[in-house]
């Protein structure tokens, strides 16, 4: 790919997410906060009886849980994409000396290295993975009921509420640490990063 | 995919990039997740009667409250098909009784009171899984306001209504008529709130919980069955409990 005519100044600021990461991290952003807040006023009895409609609810709980792989399927056809996939599945040494210092509690940067993604994005991206392909297994054998015996579908049904509140838990920690990093937000809302913040959370990365 | 050269190319991790080599942790995490889902789903069984009976334990330790929201924490589930439910009191609630029938009436909740009160106690048993035993329900049994209402010969079915302006679903006359249906006023011993369908609703012991409808308002008497809300949405009509919905429960009545 030739260099962007749209890139920002290199001294400043470096290119962290093309269209394609960031697309497909909307995306899913949405289908999962539909999936969770749906899933949210079928279960909790207090939100269950403000939203009402359940048939609805239902409906797009449903729907939403079934798109939930689209965008990252639709954006395997960016290089750039596959290329952050590469990365996130890679471990290193450097990942097992990151993952180390945050048992720790050893907050310095230097004691915490990392490339273009830290070890602990790495270990959330393969988690949250499975997680939804699990969520979309089991939600698949709820949803059709006759064609599994009558135990699958209890079990799916166990699987599926538990995983459904690890997941809550584990989607509040990522938002959590979006919210306290702007600049980690910025990158996916524009694409780019300051420079000096690469280089301090990701001193590897060479973009 | 990952070249062992610099790449020119700053999209694709270049060999100064440590993370173009490595363990493939990432895709191991992925697999092991998965598996543990597909183990999950096996041990469900005996995983779940065990979670149950330790909950069960720790709600009754629990002021909170909140273990009622963990999954299988016990106790009632709310569903509601309708956009809002309005209230109905003592002065403003009222059950009619038409349809097929010599004598329509509509009753207001003194009168249901006045009316010779059934208890039951039976377990209650959704039929997406969950189960609260040993619930009593009061109240005044179906047969009797048929009965008072006069049914006429031509009738075979009952319809039932409710004021939250969605919800309805029907019972043969036959079932109609079972000792173990009630209008109920009462649940767990006390009066039943809105949330579990107060000030009335319908109780059909031996069926699946979605057969006893809440916030009951009307009562029609029809010459066949007419499927309710969740039926014509593909829940049986005849919801035996052990015997319908594909589920095999021990049956509640």
């Amino acid at each position: 790919m030739p260099p962007r005519a749209d890139a920002p100044p290199a001294d400043t600021t470096v290119r962290r997410f093309a269209p394609a990461q960031r697309w497909a991290h909307r995306a899913t952003a949405l289908l999962m906060g539909v999936c969770v807040a749906t899933a949210a006023c079928l279960y909790v009895p207090q939100l269950a009886q403000l939203a009402g409609r359940r048939a609805l609810v239902v409906t797009l709980h449903q729907w939403s849980g079934l798109l939930l792989p689209v965008p990252v399927l639709a954006a395997l056809v960016s290089r750039a994409f596959r290329a952050d996939l590469a990365r996130l599945n890679r471990f290193g040494p450097h990942d097992r000396v990151w993952l180390r210092a945050t048992l720790r509690r050893d907050r310095r940067p230097a004691s915490r290295p990392a490339g273009k993604f830290n070890a602990g994005q790495k270990l959330y991206a393969a988690w949250i993975a499975g997680a939804t392909l699990v969520m979309l297994g089991t939600g698949l054998l709820m949803w059709f009921t006759h064609l599994t015996p009558l135990v699958w579908r209890t079990a799916a049904t166990f699987v599926h509420d538990w995983l459904a509140l690890t997941v809550g838990i584990v989607l509040a920690g990522h938002v959590g640490m979006a919210l306290a990093d702007p600049e980690a937000r910025r990158g996916l809302r524009t694409g780019s990063v300051r420079r000096e913040w690469a280089e301090r959370e990701h001193p590897l990365w060479r973009p | 995919m990952k070249p062992e050269h610099p790449s020119p190319e700053p999209d694709v991790p270049g060999a100064d990039d440590p993370d173009a080599r490595g363990t493939p942790v990432g895709r191991r995490v992925l697999l092991g997740t998965l598996g543990l889902g597909a183990l999950g789903l096996a041990a469900a069984p005996s995983l779940q009667r065990g979670l149950e009976s330790f909950l069960a334990g720790a709600a009754d330790r629990d002021p909170t409250g909140l273990t009622g929201l963990l999954p299988n924490g016990g106790g009632f589930r709310y569903y509601s098909v309708a956009a809002s439910v309005p209230r109905k009191d003592a002065r403003t609630y009222r059950l009619t009784v038409d349809g097929l029938v010599d004598r329509p009436a509509s009753y207001t909740l003194a009168d249901l009171k006045a009316l010779p009160q059934t208890r039951l106690v039976r377990d209650v048993q959704c039929v997406t899984g969950w189960r609260v035993p040993g619930t009593p329900f009061e109240g005044v049994r179906l047969s009797r306001l048929l009965d008072a209402a006069g049914v006429r010969p031509a009738a075979r079915a009952v319809r039932f209504t409710c004021f939250d302006g969605t919800y309805s679903e029907s019972l043969t006359l036959g079932q109609a008529r079972r000792a173990d249906v009630l209008v109920a006023l009462r649940m767990r011993d006390e009066d039943i709130g809105h949330g579990h369908g107060g000030p009335a609703r319908l109780y059909v012991a031996p069926m699946y919980f979605y057969k006893s409808a809440k916030w009951l308002s009307g009562i029609t008497i029809t010459e066949d069955v007419e499927p309710g809300y969740w039926e014509v949405r593909g829940y049986d009509v005849d919801a035996w409990v052990g015997r319908s919905n594909g589920r095999d429960d021990a049956p509640t009545s």
